[in-house]
């Protein structure tokens, strides 16, 4: 990119130096592997490097690394057994396995219920069932605040429900639903209940033992793990026919050669998340409302969307008003500073984001919205910085849009 | 991420010519907040007949902001005829390329010039020339895109897919109900283009009478089918829980007129209904002071 020197030093006048190369506050989108996880990894990428499967001594050390991962994974979200995690490619392969999974377990149901406000890997899987393979899909709105309303989701569910699809944990927004509650709801209806669960865990205490859901989805890179990992729960005796058919890998539910670095990856990363998760949630939400607290205090005409309170420790989405998303980004990259926006430039697409679209934001604040989302590695320091700069990068742009309080339209 | 040429990054970090051009002789504006992007171009002629200023003020992303920039470089120094002939690849050329999925910021460019003009010569009462005018048929209702809009695209830029079609122009963005239109017109310029060979200079807009109305530019276009999904979607859906029901007629600036229909229609608190709460939807979610004005059947 371009290194001007001159964009540099107007931009950042006289603001102390950035505390590191990178401020990273992108890590819904994915996070840095932790130097742990790679050390757990390395062995497999190197001598051990056998197939499970073989009557050998490399393929019965590929084996001890995958089921000691698998017990990782299992302890971590509260599974009763071992039994009950399948490993998958990240997930997106997760959703896919979870609701096309249970549809072709259940032929005779063709109806399934899920919210507008979903990842891309469930939405789009959804539009696919309803357009292409004529499945009925009730998509459940949210409100301002991004919350459902449970009464809706009781008048959809349909004695040929086969599944109902929510996330823990919004992506964009970090707005959590209560998927307890709308477990129990599901499951005296008698579906089967799914829960993305990709920006939760790690995040958020889960313990599925006894809890309502019978599917839940996790990916490694989203708490500090490998790309390319992922996994499904699947509650003991939840009826689920696989995708991917050939071998015996996963008991016949995923086949195809286990990735067992990425497998090995993710068991490391879920026992540094389980050790770590309270006190980090608490320093997290600390520095995560430190950064709000001084947008908000020196940004006029900005506010956080979503609950206040009902989201995830580590992710703040703000609309600036009369600027756009990829302007902000740009900026801030140039300041060291990593981020995203749910504008409709950053996607490619012409509409600006979804979920926030669901929620009734105005299309104006939309495309001005950025996502901070911060980590464990994360100082406070870098949260000073960051306050720092995005007034200004702010004020630059509000220095050329046409628009502002006075006037918001031609 | 777009992968952005030097001279884009370089235009976006250092914009030049940012702002309103005093006693502007024309000022054009287009596209709206709610659209994603928007422009106000300004310029001055000088005692020669040359554009001796032009500022720009832009909504939008980094691609916009650039094509603005590079657009007021561009005219200054140029008549109003040879301004008329800068066209949208010759702003994308001028930044070194712009990715497929962006070139629509330069159109932008273009119709913010168009509009520009168009305001000078209405300024000084003369008859606006004929190539700043166009007409056409609605090809995409999502995007209120028009057939020669679509065509000029494809010509001038020898498109060939339905998906370059979008993002040069918006066209096919939304519902697709138009694919197998747009689809068509492809076809018919694909021969054209092919019996042309090698290059064609010139756009294949078609001379139109002086007397028609300019219509309005894609980006104004987007605004008003904007406006539409929210009335005819959102507003209408609410309604239509009590049996009455709502179309858009016409938008006119920022007047709305609508219709009410069903149970709505002749209802005597319909006029507060359309005055209170249907104006507050649509402020709130456009960001414009709308006026909503009910026509009766």
């Amino acid at each position: 990119m371009n290194a001007d020197g001159s964009a540099r030093s107007g931009l950042l006048a006289g603001l102390p130096p950035a505390p590191s190369d990178s401020v990273y506050l992108d890590n819904n989108a994915t996070t840095r592997v932790a130097p742990e996880v790679v050390e757990a990894m390395m062995p497999y990428l190197t001598t051990m490097f056998g197939n499970p499967s073989s009557m050998h001594r490399l393929g019965a050390a590929a084996e001890a690394g995958v089921s000691e991962a698998r017990e990782r994974v299992a302890a971590l979200i509260g599974a009763e057994t071992p039994g009950e995690i399948v490993f998958t490619a990240g997930g997106s392969e997760s959703d896919s396995l979870a609701i096309w999974g249970t549809l072709r377990a259940w032929p005779a149901k063709r109806h399934l219920i899920t919210t507008k406000v979903e990842h891309p890997a469930v939405l789009g899987l959804c539009r696919e069932l309803e357009s292409v393979h004529g499945y009925s899909v009730t998509w459940l709105d949210v409100d301002g605040q991004g919350l459902l309303d449970l009464d809706r989701l009781r008048a959809a569910l349909r004695p040929d429900t086969a599944i109902v699809s929510v996330m823990a944990a919004n992506n964009e927004t970090g707005v959590l639903f209560d998927v307890e509650e709308i477990g129990r709801i599901v499951k005296e209806a008698g579906a089967v209940f799914h829960v993305d669960a990709v920006q939760a865990v790690g995040k958020l205490p889960l313990d599925l033992r006894g809890s309502a859901i019978d599917l839940l989805s996790l990916s490694g890179h989203k708490l500090h793990g490998p790309k390319g990992i992922g996994a499904l729960y699947v509650r003991r005796g939840t009826k689920l026919r696989p995708l991917i058919i050939g071998g015996h890998q996963e008991r016949g539910r995923r086949a195809g050669t286990e990735n067992v670095p990425g497998i090995v990856g993710l068991g490391a990363a879920c026992v540094l998340a389980d050790a770590s998760r309270e006190q980090e949630d608490r320093r997290v939400r600390e520095l995560r409302d430190r950064l709000e607290r001084g947008i908000l205090e020196t940004v006029p005409d900005c506010r956080v969307n979503g609950h206040p309170e009902r989201r995830l420790p580590n992710t703040s989405n703000i609309s600036f008003d009369f600027i756009e998303g990829e302007g902000i980004l740009l900026l801030l990259d140039r300041a060291g500073i990593c981020a995203s926006s749910g504008s409709a430039c950053t996607s490619g697409s012409l509409e600006p984001s979804h979920v926030l679209k669901a929620m009734g934001v105005p299309f104006t604040a939309a495309h001005g919205s950025v996502r901070f989302s911060l980590s464990r590695y994360n100082t406070r320091e870098e949260m000073d910085y960051v306050a720092a700069v995005v007034p200004r990068v702010v004020e630059r742009l509000r220095a050329i849009t046409p628009f502002g309080r006075e006037r918001a339209t031609f | 991420m777009w992968k952005y040429s030097e001279r884009v990054y370089d235009h976006f970090f250092n914009p030049r010519n940012v702002g309103l051009v005093e006693n502007a002789d024309g000022v054009g504006e287009v596209g709206s907040m709610a659209c994603g992007d928007a422009l106000r171009l300004s310029f001055k002629l000088g005692p020669d007949g040359k554009i001796c200023d032009a500022k720009f003020q832009t909504f939008g992303c980094g691609s916009a902001i650039a094509s603005s920039s590079v657009l007021t470089e561009m005219i200054k120094g140029l008549t109003l005829e040879e301004a008329s002939k800068v066209k949208n690849e010759d702003i994308a050329r001028e930044l070194d390329g712009l990715p497929r999925e962006k070139m629509h910021c330069s159109v932008m460019g273009r119709e913010a010039l168009e509009a520009a003009m168009i305001d000078y010569y209405k300024r000084q009462g003369k008859q606006v020339p004929c190539e700043l005018l166009s007409q056409g048929v609605l090809v995409c209702q999502c995007y209120q895109v028009e057939r020669d809009t679509i065509r000029n695209a494809i010509m001038q830029n020898r498109l060939r897919t339905i998906e370059d079609v979008t993002h040069w122009t918006k066209a096919g963005g939304g519902c697709r109900n138009c694919h197998p239109e747009i689809q068509h017109i492809l076809d018919e310029c694909g021969q054209k283009l092919q019996l042309e060979a090698p290059s064609p200079d010139r756009p294949g807009a078609l001379p139109l009478a002086p007397a028609a109305p300019p219509s309005a530019p894609p980006v104004e276009q987007q605004r008003v089918a904007r406006i539409r999904e929210l009335v005819e979607q959102d507003i209408a859906r609410a309604l239509r829980t009590d049996g009455g029901d709502i179309e858009l007629v016409e938008v006119r600036g920022r007047d709305v007129y609508v219709r009410l229909v069903g149970a709505c229609a002749g209802c005597p608190a319909s006029q507060a209904t359309i005055k209170g709460w249907i104006e507050q939807q649509l402020r709130e979610h456009t960001g414009e002071e709308l006026e909503v004005i009910e026509v009766r059947s």
